[in-house]
């Protein structure tokens, strides 16, 4: 299948468009970043005072904090880049458009790109003053960390634009609760060996697992662990081509049903 | 070659049969009516031309094209207005149309959006937003939407539904002039039968998912022993038959 760039920055634009005229949306998409990075702050700032563990690894929680926005940003910019289209009751003229799904796709993993740097990078900038901690002291695994959550992201959006596609806009909050089912299992503020035995395989096959384990690592040891970091590849690389893979049955799915004139509030 | 060809096509969801084995042809340049009543199949039909709605079984082709296999080559020279679907409410007129300009890669998109919005009296318009129109204006916007790629084949349900008589008519002016124009092909969906007798050179009549009767309006008039089209669908509508048929029911 071939891709035309035109298209696709065509449909960023549409995106672009929406955001450049509406600074509450903007503010909405660094909202919760922001409030949340000040409360992992304060209660960092508590437990440093009275652990050694955290006196040692300073800024983890911010960073579990952080990070875990970059991935929950990655899901919601999908679904909402595409819920987007459902509400404004646009996705008819879309597809009779010469945009092919896969063009939709790829603009809205754009998106989602572009809102996740919104929201998440002005809450990073702040835990600088704030905290004295800058989640760029990472370095370069912060990059590697930084797209392996982002693909874990795109796949739960995709999977969530899928079901509402299925099911109709009924489906929309899966936007932005689904992706906390993975939350416990993630491994954001504690390790995955406190989590039950029989769970923490369930855990491991998720990238997230993978993801936080080695920013720890790097963090408290100073280690790079590229095992981690290749394993959560791996398995990004399955889930996205399966939230892929659901997007397109979905869409098919649509067109079986007659479902893409008609989608609508 | 034909602009339009629909061979056999059916259209079933679970046990209801939507569009049941219908056939037809569109000569290019032309227009057709897809003419019936609520529920009668004609978005159905209008959906499965365009590829947003697989058919259970048949074939269509648009502009020598096979839809179902090759819809991507064809999408580019067609277009589509329906007052069921609307443009992004927040992007304003210039927005919508820079946005769909791009995506059907209008050549000199800034001329061709104003020589539209000239034509289209939008040119006041460009800078509102879209959700914030009246029903006119938003119809008008919808056309030049749909206009954008100079479409070889101009698809439309039910083109002039909610506007006033005076829109309404001025639009059908205008669809006519750019069939004269450009040699385009038309096809709409419509139940409004003023708009069918003076627009269309062929009407295929739909009921429950079949086309029942086709023909020019004056065919269909001789046909049906009537002066009006409205009198001609009514017929059909309350299965009052042909005059040459010895079962007909007089009204």
């Amino acid at each position: 299948m071939i891709l035309s760039v035109r298209r696709v920055a065509g449909l960023c634009l549409r995106h672009l468009y929406i955001l450049r005229g509406s600074w509450l949306r903007l503010i909405e998409m660094a909202y919760w970043p922001l409030i949340n990075v000040v409360m992992w702050g304060f209660t960092s700032q508590f437990l440093s005072n009275n652990s050694s563990w955290f006196a040692q690894a300073g800024g983890v929680l911010i960073a579990g904090a952080l990070l875990w926005d970059v991935m929950f940003r990655g899901n919601l910019g999908v679904a909402l880049s595409f819920l987007e289209e459902m509400w404004s009751r646009n996705l008819g003229y879309l597809s009779v458009s010469p945009l092919r799904p896969g063009e939709m796709v790829a603009s809205i993993l754009v998106m989602s790109f572009i809102r996740t740097m919104i929201g998440v990078l002005p809450a990073a900038f702040l835990a600088i003053p704030l905290y004295h901690f800058s989640l760029f002291s990472l370095g370069a695994p912060l990059l590697v960390f930084w797209a392996l959550l982002t693909m874990m992201g795109w796949a739960t959006g995709l999977a969530v634009s899928a079901m509402v596609l299925r099911f109709g806009l009924g489906a929309e909050s899966l936007a932005w609760v689904m992706i906390f089912a993975i939350g416990p299992l993630a491994g954001v503020y504690y390790p995955i060996s406190v989590l039950p035995d029989w769970l923490q395989p369930v855990a491991w096959a998720l990238p997230p697992a993978h993801v936080f384990e080695g920013m720890r690592e790097v963090m408290t040891h100073g280690v790079v662990r590229t095992d981690l970091m290749l394993s959560a590849l791996a398995l990004d690389l399955v889930y996205l081509s399966l939230g892929i893979g659901l997007f397109l049955y979905a869409w098919h799915g649509a067109r079986v049903r007659g479902a893409l004139l008609n989608v609508g509030e | 070659m034909n602009a339009v060809e629909v061979r056999d096509v059916t259209k079933r969801f679970g046990t209801v049969v939507a569009v049941d084995t219908i056939s037809f042809t569109v000569q290019p340049g032309t227009v057709t009516a897809l003419l019936g009543g609520n529920g009668a199949g004609k978005t159905t039909t209008l959906s499965m031309l365009l590829g947003l709605l697989l058919p259970t079984s048949g074939e269509i082709s648009l502009l020598g094209q096979d839809m179902i296999r090759h819809r991507y080559r064809v999408l580019p020279r067609v277009n589509f207005s329906s007052p069921y679907v609307d443009l992004p409410h927040r992007l304003t007129v210039r927005e919508n149309l820079t946005v769909y300009g791009h995506l059907y890669g209008v050549p000199g998109l800034k001329a061709r959006m104003a020589e539209l919005c000239r034509d289209l009296d939008l040119t006041g318009l460009l800078d509102r937003p879209a959700g914030k129109l009246s029903a006119g204006q938003k119809t008008r916007v919808s056309m030049a939407r749909a206009l954008l790629n100079q479409p070889e084949l101009l698809l439309l349900d039910e083109p002039t539904a909610s506007l006033d008589p005076d829109t309404a008519d001025w639009l059908r002016g205008y669809f006519q002039d750019y069939r004269r124009r450009t040699g385009a092909t038309l096809l709409l969906a419509s139940h409004n039968m003023t708009e069918v007798e003076r627009m269309c050179d062929q009407v295929l009549i739909m009921k429950t998912g079949r086309i029942v009767d086709r023909g020019t309006p004056a065919e269909l008039f001789a046909r049906y022993a009537r002066d009006t089209m409205e009198e001609v669908f009514l017929d059909i509508a309350r299965d009052r038959r042909r005059p040459d048929d010895p079962c007909r029911r007089e009204p």
